[in-house]
């Protein structure tokens, strides 16, 4: 009984390790599945992952137009107050005062790229973009309005 | 044709008409000992860049790629650096043991290439017991590194040292007594009788299973010995940063580097030469066309690719098995090859007797 375990053993073992460097021995041969980007050579060509999270950025539509409610849902999720949600309140052609964003302030040097605003924002309004140089000489460029000057809610959004 | 064993001819015959006896035999050691030299200098470039460049294929990068043609050059750059760099020894350190620790290790992979044949008639000495002369020296390769661990007076080297003691001198044993299959087989050891009792078929195929079994020992056995992944407790970078070199910088790291090939280097060419027929062309029965096809092929390119394709063997498992700990490396060594090694030399023993190898 004893022998039969232990010779099992041996014998799964080594199967394992088989498998393990069938597994290598394929990515030597197939170089095809080399993963590394090059980067400063293949800027023009760069191949990000869909996931890789680069900054805060809010998409607006061609009549300048985004989602944003204002409901500062991704302040509140921020963890380290990289979120500011300025609001102010427009007169709606019925007359009736509704909230809307005035300015939506990102710092990204306080940012570390957690993606729980995006996670915590009920209409869609913001999602992390793929650019990530963002060097700059002076800090107070890292500090950016996400809405754009003149833009408005889109039509239907509550 | 030209062959190592003509040069080396040529050159006796040209030193014996000019010098008397003695003087031949001195130059001949120090012509031996620059090629030695010179043979560890390209070993230790062209290994080190094969390791680098298997490990980045098999982990999915590109590896170097910077330095000469696709980064070619890689190895020569970080030996200029390495040359460069101060070789610092510490202010608590033993510094006598501390500095003559490399040497040692270095010394131990240059005495080791004495019995080994590189090509047909072309070794640098032929004693009649090879196999055990190899055995004994690379035994004293564990005083290098102890030396180095305990003379560093620094707690990660002296872990790494003590792991390494306990580990070689437990693989030592599965080492010889695979060794000594082979032995049995061929009844010398001297490792040129060895390679010619292969003429007819390398061992791994004339020796049926036993033989693969004592292979198999004997790769996960040396590579044990030359502290290899998975078997490289005595570096382990993870938990002792570099364990018995740590406090070595410079050339004198360089030389444990160097050493390190080079020992992976002999072990492969042992096992080339017991197992896979040393310099023997590969014979397949009474296909005479074939057989003379693979003797137009020079013994030296037999025998450095053998060894080479063993050196690829040991890279492949050291860039695909993880470390691993202490106990499960005395269990494995003393539970399983051991005793399978002990069992698999009286199979070999037997056979022998019987004959039932081709």
């Amino acid at each position: 009984m004893f022998l039969k375990d232990y010779i099992k053993d041996v014998f799964g073992a080594i199967k394992s390790l088989a498998t393990g460097m069938m597994r290598t021995g394929y990515y030597f041969t197939h170089h095809k599945e080399i993963i590394t980007q090059q980067y400063p050579d293949n800027r023009d060509t760069l191949n990000l992952p869909e996931r890789f999270k680069g900054e805060v950025v809010m998409p607006h539509d061609e009549h300048n137009e985004h989602r944003c409610t204002g409901c500062t849902a991704c302040e509140l999720a921020c963890p380290n107050g990289t979120i500011k949600v300025v609001t102010k309140f427009e007169i709606t052609p019925e007359g009736k005062k509704k909230k809307a964003i005035d300015k939506l302030v990102y710092h990204l040097e306080l940012c570390t790229m957690c993606n729980l605003c995006i996670e915590a924002c009920p209409s869609d309004a913001i999602k992390m973009a793929q650019t990530f140089e963002h060097s700059v000489f002076d800090r107070a460029q890292l500090t950016k309005v996400l809405n754009k000057p003149g833009s408005k809610i889109m039509e239907g959004v509550e | 044709m030209w062959s190592f064993s003509k040069i080396a001819n040529i050159i006796h015959e040209w030193l014996s008409q000019t010098f008397n006896a003695t003087w031949a035999t001195i130059i001949e050691m120090v012509i031996a000992g620059v090629a030695v030299i010179g043979l560890f200098a390209v070993l230790g470039l062209v290994l080190v860049i094969m390791e680098r460049k298997v490990s980045a294929w098999m982990q999915i990068r590109l590896g170097p790629n910077r330095v000469g043609p696709k980064g070619l050059l890689q190895s020569l750059a970080d030996t200029l650096k390495l040359l460069v760099k101060e070789g610092m020894t510490p202010n608590g350190a033993d510094k006598f043991l501390f500095n003559l620790a490399p040497y040692i290790a270095m010394m131990v992979a240059m005495l080791l290439l004495a019995p080994i044949a590189f090509a047909k008639d072309f070794q640098l000495w032929d004693l009649n017991i090879g196999v055990l002369y190899v055995s004994a020296i690379s035994s004293i390769s564990v005083i290098s590194i102890l030396m180095a661990g305990w003379a560093s007076n620094n707690k990660y080297s002296l872990l790494g040292a003590m792991r390494s003691g306990a580990q070689i001198v437990s693989y030592e044993l599965s080492a010889g007594l695979s060794v000594l299959a082979i032995v049995v087989l061929t009844g010398s050891l001297q490792l040129s009788e060895i390679v010619n009792s292969q003429a007819n078929g390398w061992w791994i195929f004339k020796g049926h299973i036993p033989v693969i079994i004592a292979f198999v020992t004997f790769i996960i056995a040396v590579t044990a010995e030359t502290n290899r992944a998975p078997f490289d407790l005595a570096e382990a970078e993870s938990e002792l940063t570099a364990g018995f070199h740590t406090e070595y910088s410079g050339m004198k790291f360089a030389l444990f580097f160097l050493a390190e090939y080079a020992n992976v280097f002999i072990v492969c060419a042992i096992g080339a030469t017991l197992f896979l027929g040393g310099w023997m062309p590969f014979h397949i029965g009474n296909w005479a066309g074939f057989n003379n096809i693979m003797d137009y092929i020079p013994s030296s390119i037999w025998f450095f690719g053998k060894t080479f394709f063993l050196i690829f063997l040991i890279m492949w498992f050291r860039w695909t098995f993880p470390r691993l700990r202490i106990d499960q490396l005395l269990n494995l060594e003393w539970k399983y090859l051991l005793p399978i090694s002990m069992i698999n030399i009286l199979l070999v023993t037997a056979m022998a007797i019987l004959k039932w190898h081709f």
